[in-house]
């Protein structure tokens, strides 16, 4: 059970933070919303994938399953990709510049200032935009408050992977727009 | 600006956040936290623009600003709001590190549900603007007064307003 008491007990993970107070949901949707469905350079399903490092690195289970499920609805990949992501994605097709822009999301998870300047120049070798860099570091960002606002409420999160299918092929076709 | 469709979004968080009225928590209060956090993620710019503006939303009393930064514990603040920042400090740690007494004992000292979420969120909002700021190693000022001046401006305006034109005329780190 969470620490606080929310309207609605059986909505998992943030969904039920975001209708508790729809005033600060808002924004926070708002945030997903243009950050990994918005016009960009990158994919959604590569940036779903930042994300879902990221919150597999800050071990918050709902985000990194959600978030890789979404990925997943993306790449039309199939759910093996929640545990590849787990494993630094072994058996998934992805581009050097997305793995420099992975290894500058991790620098960031860390503390923001871990991003060394060589980490930027090694995310460049491999054709990375400065919007490129500036949406990775703020989606690492964003999903290191998301991951603490999720965990640190103590939400409910389903267990299997499985039981995340339906809820990423949502996030990925129909948005965070209405949650 | 580099990025307004992410700039709507973030400043209508922490403008919701900080600034708008809230049923029992001062706008003094939730910048303490703010404040307290960004310290801990040693966050230079955070840390001194919102003890900036912390200050000028507690009648300009800065000793109370910079207690909380050395020491919640011995800061002259209620006990309430030294329960809520032990906790943004477990969440700056990490979501997990909130126990169940942490919450207890909050609520103990008067805490509501509503206070333990905002506290929990401002903690995390600030574990993502802190690291937005330094892992793009943004220019950041180096005068106390400028900041001073900033943080007034903040206080009284909120954060959906533009800022007035800094002259950079000094390099820092």
């Amino acid at each position: 059970m969470a620490h606080i008491k929310l309207l609605n007990e059986e909505l998992p993970g943030i969904v039920g933070l975001l209708y508790y107070r729809p005033e600060t949901g808002k924004p926070l949707t708002d945030l997903a919303e243009t950050l990994l469905r918005g016009p960009s350079s990158l994919t959604s399903g590569e940036r779903e994938i930042i994300a879902a490092s990221v919150s597999y690195w800050n071990k918050c289970h709902f985000c990194h399953t959600s978030h890789a499920a979404a990925a997943a609805a993306h790449l039309n990949s199939g759910l093996a990709l929640i545990d590849d992501i787990k494993a630094g994605l072994p058996n998934t097709l992805v581009s050097d510049k997305l793995r420099a822009l992975l290894h500058i999301a991790h620098q960031v998870q860390g503390n923001g200032k871990n991003v060394t300047e060589a980490d930027i120049e090694a995310a460049r070798a491999e054709g990375a935009t400065d919007i490129e860099i500036h949406d990775t570091v703020l989606i690492a960002a964003a999903f290191c408050m998301y991951n603490r606002y999720v965990d640190g409420l103590g939400t409910w999160a389903p267990g299997p992977n499985e039981a995340y299918a339906e809820m990423g092929e949502r996030m990925a076709h129909v948005g965070y727009g209405r949650f | 600006m580099f990025r307004p469709e992410t700039a709507g979004p973030l400043n209508a968080l922490v403008q919701t956040l900080l600034h708008n009225p809230h049923p029992t928590l001062s706008a003094g209060e939730r910048e303490l936290i703010a404040t307290y956090v960004s310290g801990l993620n040693n966050c230079k710019y955070c840390t001194t623009i919102h003890g900036a503006i912390a200050k000028h939303q507690l009648d300009n009393d800065g000793e109370i600003v910079k207690q909380v930064r050395i020491d919640p514990e011995t800061a002259p603040i209620s006990d309430k709001l030294k329960a809520l920042l032990k906790i943004a400090a477990k969440v700056q740690s990490g979501g997990k590190n909130v126990s169940d007494a942490d919450v207890a004992f909050a609520r103990a000292r008067g805490a509501t549900d509503i206070e333990i979420h905002d506290a929990v969120l401002i903690a995390a909002a600030f574990c993502m603007f802190n690291r937005y700021v330094d892992g793009l190693d943004t220019w950041q000022p180096d005068n106390d007064e400028l900041y001073d001046k900033m943080g007034e401006q903040r206080a009284r305006e909120g954060y959906l307003t533009k800022p007035f034109k800094v002259e950079r005329t000094e390099e820092t780190i």
